[in-house]
């Protein structure tokens, strides 16, 4: 009963968070929602026996994302962007359209059997820990998307220094 | 758990690759002549190419993760041809447009590795991450000249749009790793076969998330809608790079994940693949009869030629996958070609990418005419070019899986798209100029405009060694 009752707060809190995030007219205080959620969002991995993600949640995204967002807050035009309407005017279609896809994930998932166990079942983490298993996982099975994903690190990096650039004079 | 050193001799083109990308990095900060990097480019292009022929290249290496076999190798001679032609007509192109960075080359380079990494992908987390890495290349070339607007627009709309299809493509990921219990394609389809999990809506719902984040990548409709604009705004010869590049490498995963991961569900994705196959062919057609700028109408283009090459997907027989990457390699020559000369139009202070600047072509640049007539024959199909045999080897092969009402609808099609392919060259040959247009040409541009032109004429004259080739790489 009681986890129930833990997922089913931070299950409402997420939502009810995220929907502060989207309809808050001021930007400093949706980014400043968004940092409360991505709290709730740790604490539910936390939840989830995942204390590595959790973490990676707190620092990677409260603490470095949200401050990244802060500043492209900070460029904006606070005072015009006040008086701007927060949804385009086909809001009410894409509302359908996420409902519709919502209905249906809901019924697939409504039928979804976990049918499986593999390798790292709840025991073997509770044993090893999250980080330790997480770490294995990764350098040794998962050694070659790692690599591609250090690569991917490079190109927002190059993509960076490129656009930030200074205009060619021939 | 220790490390077992893995076989590294099918990843040695990848390897190559990477190398020689960074190479191109930090070699950008000695070399003061940009083209020296485009030359260095292409020959390291050409030296890992030749590193898809070594001994115990053809095999499976990570623990399956990935797969060199010669469906992989066939993709990855597109992909390389496609990088080498794009390069070839840029070096000219970026001095025009005063964005001739170094970084260019290499971004074209790790886009490329991204594709070959989608090709040879043997499991989705290496397939998502092998797009991610080909995906934000492309952005960032497509925005690649930070003073245009228009640039600025393309690279945002399909970065945006992007990261939308790759946020299906990771919810299609999980629901399958739910199910399954693993991200490895063959063990996905094992494990579904042995649990009977065929028909679950589960699974259906990942198999179509799955579908509308590869429809995302090849421009499919619905879900074409960054293309035009992308294509647009872009530079032209990103463009021309991103119009064949990631689309063959989005279909080259289609091919292996729906026929690998999924054939127990192939009922279910095919009836998926025919609708959008349909609207691809009726919207990219239709809507580029109305269109005034040459790289939009090409964009609504390759929309179509998209539709065309799903039908070799939903035929599904060895026939059909072979039809479509041969499509793929014709694809490139043809696009590639078409670009060139619109890129030869673009001079100082000259835009050249309007349809009405086509005017009168023949009369002052008559080689360009022909070129461009050859080019427009060959997409809209007409023999002897090499696009009239790649529809031609699709359409059949769709016929022989029993899909013959489809293909009725994919002529009928292609019949309207001659329309427009031919208002050019009607533009071109019937009309007065009405301003005189310069060429900008340059030797690499020259060799590229050779090379397409002898492919199209080639293929489409003597067909059968690229048919043989793409069947023997598909077993």
């Amino acid at each position: 009963m009681l986890p129930k009752l833990f997922f089913g707060y931070f299950a409402f809190a997420i939502i009810v968070l995220s929907l502060l995030v989207i309809t808050r007219r001021n930007p400093v205080h949706s980014v400043m929602w968004m940092l409360l959620l991505f709290f709730q969002i740790a604490s539910m991995y936390l939840f989830l026996n995942a204390e590595f993600i959790a973490a990676i949640q707190v620092i990677v995204y409260a603490g470095a994302i949200l401050v990244l967002f802060l500043f492209v807050v900070l460029l904006l035009n606070l005072r015009e962007e006040l008086l701007t309407n927060r949804f385009i005017s086909a809001w009410p279609v894409g509302l359908v359209f996420a409902g519709a896809i919502f209905a249906g994930a809901v019924s697939a998932v409504a039928a979804f059997v976990p049918n499986f166990s593999g390798q790292y079942t709840v025991d073997v983490i509770n044993r090893e820990t999250h980080t330790k298993a997480l770490g294995q996982a990764l350098y040794t099975d998962f050694l070659f998307p790692f690599e591609i994903a250090s690569l991917i690190l490079l190109i927002a990096i190059i993509g960076a220094i490129v656009l930030a650039k200074k205009r060619m004079r021939s | 758990m220790p490390l077992v050193m893995p076989d590294l001799k099918p990843i040695t083109p990848e390897i190559v690759m990477t190398c020689l990308a960074l190479f191109i990095l930090v070699a950008d900060v000695f070399i003061k002549r940009k083209e020296t990097l485009a030359l260095l480019s292409i020959i390291g292009m050409a030296a890992a190419a030749f590193t898809f022929a070594l001994p115990g290249a053809l095999n499976t290496t990570f623990g399956g993760m990935f797969i060199s076999d010669g469906y992989s190798m066939f993709f990855k001679i597109v992909f390389a041809l496609n990088v080498i032609l794009t390069i070839l007509i840029s070096v000219k192109y970026l001095a025009v447009e005063r964005v001739n960075f170094g970084e260019y080359y290499a971004l074209l380079l790790f886009s490329t590795l991204g594709m070959m990494i989608m090709a040879s992908a043997g499991d989705l987390i290496v397939l998502y991450l092998g797009l991610e890495l080909m995906a934000l290349s492309t952005y960032i070339l497509a925005g690649f000249i930070r003073y245009d607007m228009k640039s600025n627009e393309a690279a945002l709309k399909y970065f945006l749009l992007g990261s939308f299809a790759s946020a299906f493509l990771l919810y299609g990921i999980s629901l399958a790793y739910g199910l399954t219990g693993t991200t490895n394609l063959d063990r996905i389809a094992m494990t579904i076969s042995e649990k009977g999990l065929a028909g679950k809506p589960a699974l259906t719902l990942s198999m179509i998330m799955i579908a509308v984040a590869f429809s995302f990548k090849i421009a499919a409709v619905p879900f074409h809608m960054w293309a035009p604009d992308a294509y647009e705004g872009a530079p032209t010869s990103v463009t021309a790079f991103m119009s064949v590049g990631p689309k063959a490498a989005g279909f080259a995963v289609i091919g292996r994940v729906f026929l690998m991961a999924f054939p127990m569900v192939r009922a279910e994705w095919v009836a998926v693949f025919i609708p959008i196959a349909i609207m691809t062919m009726a919207v990219g057609n239709i809507v580029a009869l109305s269109q005034t700028n040459i790289k939009r109408m090409l964009a609504y283009s390759s929309i179509a030629h998209a539709g065309y090459a799903l039908l070799g997907i939903i035929a599904g027989t060895a026939d059909g996958l072979a039809s479509m990457m041969n499509y793929m390699l014709i694809y490139a020559f043809m696009n590639m070609g078409a670009f060139a000369v619109i890129i030869m139009l673009r001079s100082e202070g000259f835009k050249g990418d309007a349809i009405s600047d086509y005017e009168g072509l023949s009369k002052t640049h008559p080689l360009a005419a022909a070129l461009m007539l050859v080019f427009m024959f060959s997409l809209t199909g007409i023999p002897p070019t090499a696009g009239f045999m790649g529809k031609f080897y699709i359409f059949m092969a769709a016929i022989n899986a029993g899909y013959t009402w489809l293909v009725i609808i994919a002529v009928i099609f292609s019949a309207i798209s001659a329309y427009f392919y031919l208002r050019i060259v009607m533009n071109m040959y019937m009309k007065d100029p009405k301003e005189t247009v310069t060429l900008t040409t340059s030797p690499s541009m020259g060799l590229a405009l050779a090379i397409t032109t002898v492919a199209v004429l080639a293929i489409g004259v003597l067909p059968a060694k690229v048919i043989y080739l793409a069947r023997v790489a598909f077993p």
